[in-house]
């Protein structure tokens, strides 16, 4: 499996796609996590005081304190999105290009050949969620100083907490977008019917259940973005000091059952996807 | 004969109501270059994907170095182009063959030399996108050299090469077997199989229809008979070797048995009074004995 592993990553790493989507989560999590609060900030004379919100707490959500709550905020619905992305183009674009072929006639079992591709996708969502950090980090603690507040960075635990839950949700969202990918041998479909999923009707399912059809909620707390959405609010609860939650970010389930519920749909994309690549002909 | 490396025994695999290959038991014998010839749909493609491992039979069993196809013990001495290559077109050829190298479990450093042997070592750094069709081909086969392979499976290799490419690819495929790697060449082109393979099986429909030497394939042509008067000719060759086996084509006589009857009907012809103007052994073409062969036979597979 090292061998496929390596094989993937030099793949992946030379890959136009994986810098876009990379540059393009980061790009968000920038204009989302700080630019759009810090600019907030800076003219919320005529912003915030007419609508109610406290200034001081829009600039506490893009300090070195709330590095992990404004890291993670986007990771429910558009980082999620874009992940799924990632795992539908690295699966499907094998069957697009024929590739799978190529592959699979080289040494490596089915098997081995898929562990090595799960594993370096999860090394690349690891990846994407440290650089992500790093850069908050850098962008809080430019904010930090130029604002003269303290350098107040989380504890290392609470930093490996958000790391792995970011971690999980991005593995997550990934893994769907694999197992849409290799179901379907291609891109377009996986991914679009992956982002309708993750960015519409898992929305429309949680905005059903809370208003019109409350009976709804027992199945909309199994819903992988509502678990996602549940792990990032119980790590910040209430939106953390800015006092308000981002979008996909819902109080309904506990942090140990999100969690729990999310490494099973990431066991479960993987075994189903691996049953689907062990056991069709590759035409 | 030696050791067989790839052996398939009433191997068939069908797709819905749809037989694509239907019993076939065929062998390639260690240091041959076979070729595997059919029409378009013959089940060529269909039966190499099999002893690649991408398919699943049906039914029957297929062995390649001895093992189950697909098999990382297989594929470790075989090389394998199926149909066109395939490639990440947004690598170079360089990176694709690095990438091939690390499923394969070859070092980076084979990498080089496979391209210096297709003639692609200038070119390795362009993207694959950018490539020729010819160029394509040739990464194909140098991603099938790769592993230094026992066996190559070459499934119509030349396909979509220009007159010059094609030349360039038999000649690499001929020095190949020379050098001793076998080689199960699958073709539809009839020159291309009579200039490379020792042995050959014919395909059509599915099933394989014949498997021997080129020569053996060939030689079951018979004798061409020139002769006056015609009437009292076909008489004693009817007698000779039964009428059933005796055709008239635009005023000469095919007979249907071994040259090594040329004698025996030479004299048949003098004992009758024949006067004989013409004999020889009739040779076909690979063309003519396909066409025979398959002229009965369905495709669409």
């Amino acid at each position: 499996m090292t061998g496929s592993f390596n094989a993937e990553i030099l793949k992946l790493g030379k890959r136009p796609a994986t810098w876009v989507l990379l540059g393009v989560m980061l790009a968000l999590t920038q204009l989302f996590g700080y630019l759009l609060p810090y600019s907030s900030w800076l003219t919320s004379d005529q912003n915030f005081q007419t609508q109610g919100l406290d200034p001081q707490a829009v600039l506490a959500g893009t300090l070195p304190g709330e590095l992990v709550p404004t890291s993670l905020g986007g990771f429910p619905v558009f980082a999620g999105a874009l992940a799924l992305i990632l795992g539908a183009l690295a699966a499907g674009s094998e069957y697009g290009w024929g590739t799978m072929q190529t592959a699979l006639t080289q040494r490596p079992t089915r098997l081995a050949l898929y562990g090595g591709k799960l594993a370096a996708l999860a090394a690349s969502t690891l990846a994407i969620v440290g650089i992500t950090f790093a850069l908050n980090a850098t962008v809080a603690g430019v904010i930090a100083t130029v604002e003269s507040r303290a350098l107040d960075y989380p504890s290392a635990a609470e930093l490996a907490r958000g790391l792995g839950s970011g971690w999980l949700i991005l593995g997550m969202w990934c893994g769907l977008g694999a197992l849409l990918g290799f179901a379907f041998r291609g891109v377009a479909l996986p991914v679009g019917l992956g982002v309708v999923w993750v960015l519409a009707v898992e929305s429309l399912v949680s905005a059903v259940a809370d208003s019109l059809l409350t009976s709804l909620r027992p199945l909309r707390d199994l819903l992988p973005g509502v678990n996602a959405g549940s792990l990032v609010w119980s790590l910040a609860p209430g939106g953390g000091a800015s006092g308000e939650a981002p979008p996909g970010v819902v109080d309904a389930v506990s942090g140990g059952r999100a969690t729990l519920a999310l490494v099973v749909y990431v066991a479960a994309f993987a075994a189903a996807g691996a049953l689907l690549i062990r056991r069709r002909d590759v035409t | 004969m030696g050791e067989q490396l790839v052996e398939t025994n009433d191997l068939s695999k069908t797709f819905g109501a749809i037989t694509a290959v239907d019993r076939v038991s065929l062998s390639v014998w260690r240091g041959e270059v076979y070729g595997f010839l059919g029409p378009n749909g013959a089940g060529k493609t269909t039966t190499l994907r099999m002893l690649a491992g991408l398919v699943a039979p049906t039914a029957g069993s297929a062995r390649v170095h001895g093992d189950q196809p697909g098999s990382p013990q297989a594929l470790a001495r075989t090389g394998v182009l199926i149909e066109a290559p395939r490639f990440y077109p947004y690598l170079s050829g360089r990176d694709n063959l690095r990438v091939v190298a690390r499923y394969a479990g070859v070092p980076d450093r084979r990498v080089d030399a496979a391209l210096g042997t297709v003639e692609l070592a200038g070119r390795g750094g362009d993207r694959y996108a950018g490539y020729s069709l010819g160029m394509k081909q040739r990464l194909g086969v140098a991603a099938a050299l790769l592993k230094d392979p026992e066996l190559l499976i070459l499934d119509e290799p030349t396909n979509g090469l220009d007159p010059a490419g094609m030349r360039d690819m038999r000649a690499l495929i001929r020095d190949l077997g020379e050098r001793g790697h076998t080689v199960l060449l699958s073709s539809h082109l009839l020159g291309e199989v009579q200039q490379l393979c020792d042995r050959v099986g014919v395909i059509s429909g599915g099933r394989l229809l014949a498997e021997s030497t080129v020569d053996e394939l060939l030689g079951q042509a018979g004798l061409l008979v020139r002769a006056e008067p015609p009437a009292r000719a076909r008489e004693c060759l009817e007698r000779l070797v039964g009428a059933a086996n005796v055709a008239e084509v635009d005023g000469t006589f095919r007979l249907r048995t071994g040259p090594e009857q040329a004698g025996r009907v030479s004299r048949a012809l003098a004992d009758a009074e024949v006067t004989l103007t013409e004999l020889r052994p009739l040779e076909r073409t690979l063309e003519e004995v396909f066409l025979e062969m398959t002229g009965t036979e369905g495709s669409g597979r």
